[in-house]
Formats: structure tokens, C-alpha cells, sequence
């Protein structure tokens, strides 16, 4: 060892000092869960907080005159970069759709950045642009500013994406966190999982056969069903990295309500369930890229169910918990025995790199 | 999906719940050896299903959490090394040494690989010659084969650049220890059913003789852990002292005889310090001389440095079934998967992160309000 300066200290030292934990980014600040919570609460929203950033929403609603502009940016570093379903460019397009959608909003046009690594295959690129441009046109949207950027081989891993997003909000959508009700539902719009499934069967070193696809979709049609389709919906947030319990902990935060989650009602393929069992993971902190959880108000909630039904996106919906009260904000989880324990944030990363 | 639902059945669940509450006359302290038995009674609330006379108390099978500190400390010392890529098992890699964790030497720059598998480890020394791969092995006697297949694998290809840290142990001599000493309060044991697929069950029945304590090899599924402590009831009740076999569907008398040999072919037998626990005779598996080549700490010509715990960690009680993990005052407070101060809050099978995952102490105020 090179540190000779470290055998000058007795060696009978006996207390280690304190580890200088997480002074560094390791991967599970990128996983969603607490660390991620953590990085956004002591980091970024202290130097950059300002009112619409503090929401904290998928898309920061604008208000310009009379119309309500939604704007979003997000950016994907799957690996590998093509799995069952899909790809790290359809993936770029329905990620940047779907935060829009969720806030209810229409895609008017997306951008997209590449960080390209020396070295990549310019074919393996033109196959992902036009993979991008297949999943734009079939959810008839632009691709209407783009940048490149190439590092040198070794400081990336082949291709990352940064995405923006502007859509536009009908008017009068009253879609609002501080609308949640004791009695309200909690639905989702198909089988959770899929796409961290999906992609980690593809994944080097776990050749596991699965017959799971992604998920991976464009969600505005669906919501537009549903808005459509009248009922009081409260709010939406589509479950990615984290899955479905990390999105109901952050509806559950932001609407300051206790919401109880019935482990046996949330709908989980049963190849992605043996894919966890096998792996050790839990279905409901799986990433879903096609999937949305909206709270509706409880007396509309099979009134809305029937709507997104109607919308092949949403032919797998389902009821799986309620609102419990208002003053509480935590997640609860009741078993198949009955049994009721914390449906809590995930500490660390349960899948890296899933989107 | 089959070989699970039935084995997770809501009615079965309550029938044996049922046969438990008929048979119980007055309290029993039974302890469930393994980590992964800790985690489904915690996450299905078995043991607050239990009758109260039940007591459940959580073993030291979480190999994870018995791996010494300094052990883990060589480990990083060795991943920080140039050329070297050191591979585990995930949960490894969150587990403190006495200053850092294998993920802080790897954002440090230090090669640290999750591999699910020792042989993938192996495929990797193959693809990278240039490169010293050390596989950081952990595991009872379940995982061991695995470890004992890849030394013998990269002998017998002659791959030159492979090497094992073996962390291995073994179960029997942590069960001897915690009957054997005072403090002692369990009555009977829940044996760990996959490291008996592998070594079978004789090797209980002196343990039971000795100490007359009932041994039932139990599966990991909530009908098989209720079945367990059904049938260890049963045996207390009636003063019987047996080795029975719960997991039958995965458990011979023999085990897999072509593992046990492998095994043999590979390591030998030492004592080991257990973290949280004592030095236990016999306790652990090292590679053999005929393997010492593929023995990194022989290879490498490490020194275990000298390490403690922190102390405000009571690992070592939670892991004698001491003590509950949401009454540790460190527990949830200085103490989080985030922010850990012993293994139990970090692996997969340690008993106080099955516990913080449930959220046990959430629910728990919830209810005493």
C-alpha cells in the first residue's frame, strides 16, 4: 500500500473515526428513493428553489395568459441500451411524454441532447434516431431541437440522452395535489414491473429467459381517455425508477394523506413476479415506463377505471388502495394475511441504470 | 405461480395458525437460525399472527452480517489496489469496514463488481487477463458449493489470475455456540432449510443429544415457517427433543452428496471470528492447500489488520436473539440502510433491516397511540 503515512498511527488504534459516508455520489443517489429525495432536499432545492421548482412536480406548470404551459426535462442512461420492448431512444420519447401527460398535458414538441462516447457505432446511433422518430410519429410529436456533444472513449458509457418537454394543459383541469380527500382511490393503469424486468433480463451477466417486454409507452391518449371520460381525478405521477411505491410515498407526501396499498390488488405479471422472486427484488419498487397511478375522487372511481379501460393502455387498471385520511402522509401496505406494515422509500438503489 | 402460492395460502396460513393456538399451553422461546425466515415473518407479520405464547427470536443466519470487519477491511484494501477487480455479491458491497464500505472504494475508483454468481467472477478472469479478479465469497453452506465449483473450474482451465476471499461458514457451531452460552433463553431451533438441502440433516442430531433441544429444518415461505413452529411446538410441548424435517420438498437425509464432496475437494475447516458474536471453533471454510494458489489472502499476502465496532452497534445481541431490533436505541435513529452502523441494518437477510423495511417501528407507535 502506498500510504506509508498511515503505519505512523498506533496500530492499536481501536476507534475508527466516523466513516465520511455518501460524501460522494454513489449510484443510489440516481435511484429514486431516499437518497435521491436527499440529494434534491440538500442540493438542488436549496441553490435553485424558486415557487414552481418546488412543487416538485413531473412538469413545472407555467401560466401564460390564459393558457397553462407544462414544461419538463429528463434524461436516460439505460443499460444496455436495447432491451425486450424497446430502446434508450423510444424509451427518451415516451419518459418525456409521459411527465407531460401525467400533469395532464398534450406533447406540443420535445428536444433531445446526445452525449455521445468516441468510439460508438454510427449505425447502432442512426438505428436509435430513427427508433426515436418511429415512437414520436406513432404519439404524433416533433423532435424540435436537438444538441451533440462527444467525450472521449472511456468518460461515457456509449450514449446518454437529455430530453425537454413542453406541453400544454386544457383549460380549467383542476388536476392538484391539495385536492386529495380521505375516501379518494388509488388506481393504476396496468401490471407494474415490466419494464425493470424487462431490462434487466437483458442485462449482462443475468441471462435469466423471460418472455416479460417493457412497458414502454406514450401515455397522453390514455389520459385524455380518462379526462374525457369525466370523474373527479385529484392528481397522476407514472411509477418509473422506484415503481409504484415510491410514487405513491410522493403522492402521499405532497397531499399530506395516510394512503393504504393492498398488497394482493396490485396487479403483477406473473413472469414479473418470478423474475423478483428469483432476483430478490419487490414487483412494487419495479420501474413501469407505460404505466400511470392517479388518486380519483372514491364516488367516481369505477367511472374513471371504465374509461381508461376503454384505451388499450389502460385494459389492465385497477383499483389498489384508498386514501385514509388527510394529516398523515405515510404509505401502509396490508398483506394478504391482514397483517399492515410501512410501505416505506427505498433506501439505496434496488436497480441501477433502469432508465 | 406454482411452488410459491400454495406455499403463501391465506387459508392454509390460518388453519396452522389454529393448529398452534390448540396445541400451546404455556410460552416457548423458538429461534429461526436464518436471515431470509427473519424477513418473511417480518414483512407477513407472522409473528404478531403467533400467539402470544410464541416468542420468535432472530438467528445469526445472515452470513452478511458474521463476516468480521476486518475481513471486509482487507477486502477493500485489496480493491484499492491497481489492476485488481474484486467482485461480491451486492449486498456485500453496503456491509461498513471500520472506515468505509466497498461502495465508497468504489466511487473512490477502486474496480468493485456485483457478480451473481462466483463463476461469473470466473468468466470475468477469463475475459480480462490482464486483470487480478478476486471473488469476495459469503455465504453458509448453501453458497459454498458455488464458490468450491469456481476454485475448482479455474484449476482445472488453468486460469492464472483468479482468486477467492472465503468468507464462508457454517451453521451448526453458531447454533452450538448460542446453546452453549448462559444467557441463553431458546428452546428450540427453526434450522436453515437451504443449508440443509445441501448438507442434510445428521449433522443436527448431536446438537439436539447434547442439548435436548428440538431442530426442525424449516423452508422459507409463510406456510412452511408456521408449519416449522407448529411442529417445534409440538416437540416442546410433548418433551420431545428430535431433528425433524419441515422442507422435505427440498431437504434429503443426505443432502447433495455431489456438492458435500465438492466442498471437501476445496476447503478445510477453521475457526473464525464472527462478527458480532466470538471467535467459533470449526466455524468456517477456508480453501485448502491444494487450493492455496486460488486463496487471495495467501496470494496476496495479507495481514488482517486489527478492527472494532463501533460501539454504540448491539449487532451481537440482535444476532444471539439478545435483543429485538426496533428496541436498540441506535435503531432508525443513528442507525438507518442509509446510514448504518452494523450489518444487520444493511444485508438482505439482516434482521434489523427487515425490520426497518416493514417499517415495524412506524406501525408499532402507530398502534400504542
Amino acid at each position: 500500500m502506498s500510504g506509508s503515512n498511515r503505519n505512523s498511527f498506533p496500530p492499536s488504534l481501536n476507534c475508527p473515526a466516523p466513516s465520511p459516508k455518501r460524501e460522494v455520489i454513489v449510484l443510489g443517489h440516481g435511484g429514486g428513493g431516499r437518497l435521491t429525495a436527499d440529494l434534491v432536499s440538500q442540493v438542488f432545492l436549496p441553490a435553485l428553489s424558486n415557487p414552481v421548482l418546488d412543487r416538485l412536480n413531473d412538469s413545472a406548470e407555467l401560466k401564460l395568459g390564459s393558457r397553462q404551459i407544462l414544461f419538463t426535462t429528463d434524461a436516460f442512461v439505460v443499460s444496455p441500451l436495447r432491451f425486450p420492448g424497446g430502446d434508450i431512444g423510444s424509451l427518451a420519447v415516451h419518459g418525456t411524454i409521459n411527465d407531460l401527460a401525467v400533469a395532464g398535458g398534450q406533447p406540443l414538441g420535445i428536444s433531445a441532447a446526445f452525449i455521445l462516447e468516441e468510439g460508438f457505432p454510427i449505425a447502432e446511433l442512426r438505428s436509435i434516431v430513427q427508433s426515436m422518430r418511429a415512437a414520436a410519429d406513432q404519439a404524433a410529436v416533433s423532435v424540435i431541437a436537438a444538441d451533440t456533444k462527444v467525450v472521449e472513449h472511456g468518460k461515457a458509457d456509449g450514449l446518454f440522452i437529455t430530453t425537454s418537454g413542453i406541453g400544454l394543459a386544457p383549460a380549467g383541469l383542476g388536476l392538484g395535489f391539495d385536492r386529495v380527500r380521505a375516501g379518494d382511490a388509488v388506481l393504476v393503469s396496468g401490471p407494474v414491473g415490466d419494464h425493470g424486468v424487462a431490462v434487466m433480463a437483458a442485462r449482462e451477466g443475468l441471462e435469466f429467459e423471460t418472455t416479460v417486454v417493457s412497458d414502454s409507452a406514450p401515455l397522453h391518449g390514455l389520459v385524455s381517455s380518462m379526462l374525457r371520460g369525466g370523474g373527479a381525478i385529484r392528481c397522476m405521477r407514472d411509477p418509473t425508477r422506484g415503481g409504484v411505491a415510491t410514487v405513491v410515498n410522493e403522492l402521499a407526501k405532497s397531499a399530506g394523506a395516510e394512503i393504504v396499498i393492498e398488497e394482493t390488488s396490485v396487479p403483477v405479471r406473473d413472469g414479473v413476479r418470478a423474475a423478483c422472486e428469483i432476483l430478490g427484488l419487490d414487483p412494487l419498487y419495479v420501474a413501469c415506463e407505460g404505466r400511470l397511478v392517479a388518486i380519483v375522487a372514491g364516488a367516481d372511481a369505477d367511472r374513471v377505471l371504465a374509461a381508461m379501460r376503454r384505451h388499450p393502455l389502460g385494459e389492465g387498471a385497477c383499483r389498489i388502495g384508498a386514501v385514509a385520511e388527510i394529516g398523515n402522509p405515510r404509505v401502509l401496505l396490508r398483506t394478504a394475511f391482514g397483517a399492515i406494515r410501512a410501505l416505506d422509500l427505498l433506501a439505496g438503489a434496488q436497480l441501477p441504470r433502469i432508465c | 405461480m406454482k411452488f410459491i402460492d400454495e406455499f403463501r395460502d391465506a387459508a392454509a396460513v390460518r388453519a396452522l395458525l389454529d393448529r398452534i393456538r390448540t396445541a400451546i399451553t404455556r410460552p416457548w422461546t423458538i429461534m429461526e437460525v436464518c436471515g431470509g425466515q427473519t424477513h418473511t415473518i417480518v414483512r407477513y407479520g407472522l409473528d404478531e399472527l403467533l400467539p402470544r405464547e410464541v416468542a420468535l427470536v432472530h438467528g445469526p443466519g445472515c452470513p452478511v452480517c458474521v463476516t468480521p470487519i476486518e475481513m471486509i477491511d482487507l477486502a477493500i484494501e485489496l480493491a484499492r489496489r491497481p489492476g485488481i477487480i474484486l467482485c461480491s455479491f451486492g449486498d456485500m458491497l453496503r456491509v461498513p469496514g471500520s472506515a468505509a464500505d466497498l461502495f465508497d472504494a468504489r466511487a473512490a475508483g477502486a474496480d468493485v463488481r456485483i457478480v451473481y454468481s462466483p463463476l461469473d467472477a470466473l468468466a470475468l478472469a477469463c475475459r480480462e487477463p490482464s486483470r487480478e479478479v478476486v471473488f469476495f465469497a459469503v455465504g453458509f453452506e448453501t453458497t459454498a458449493p458455488t464458490t468450491a465449483m469456481a476454485a475448482y473450474q479455474a484449476m482445472r482451465l488453468k486460469v492464472p489470475n483468479f482468486s477467492v476471499i472465503s468468507a464462508h461458514v457454517r451453521v451448526p457451531p453458531a447454533i452450538e455456540a448460542i446453546l452453549s452460552s448462559p444467557d441463553n433463553r431458546v428452546q428450540g431451533f427453526l434450522a436453515a432449510g437451504h443449508v440443509c438441502t445441501i448438507m442434510g440433516i445428521d449433522e443436527y442430531r448431536p446438537l439436539v443429544e447434547r442439548f435436548r433441544v428440538p431442530i426442525v429444518v424449516t423452508g422459507f415461505e409463510p406456510v412452511d415457517l408456521l408449519q416449522g413452529v407448529a411442529m417445534c411446538v409440538a416437540q416442546l410441548e410433548q418433551g420431545r427433543a428430535e431433528v425433524e424435517n419441515q422442507y422435505a420438498r427440498s431437504v434429503r437425509k443426505d443432502g447433495n452428496l455431489a456438492a458435500r464432496r465438492l466442498l471437501e475437494q476445496v476447503f478445510t475447516v477453521v475457526d473464525r471470528r464472527w462478527r458480532g458474536l466470538a471467535t467459533l471453533p470449526n466455524s468456517a471454510l477456508a480453501l485448502n492447500d491444494r487450493y492455496a494458489a486460488y486463496d487471495a489472502i495467501r496470494r496476496f499476502g495479507l495481514t488482517r489488520p486489527i478492527a472494532s465496532e463501533p460501539p454504540e452497534c448491539r449487532a451481537g445481541d440482535v444476532l444471539r436473539g439478545l435483543l429485538k431490533p426496533p428496541v436498540c436505541p441506535s435503531f432508525g435513529k443513528s442507525c438507518t440502510p442509509d446510514r448504518p452502523l452494523g450489518a444487520p441494518m444493511v444485508s438482505a437477510e439482516g434482521a434489523c433491516a427487515a425490520y426497518f423495511h416493514a417499517g415495524r417501528l412506524a406501525i408499532g407507535s402507530a398502534e400504542a397511540k
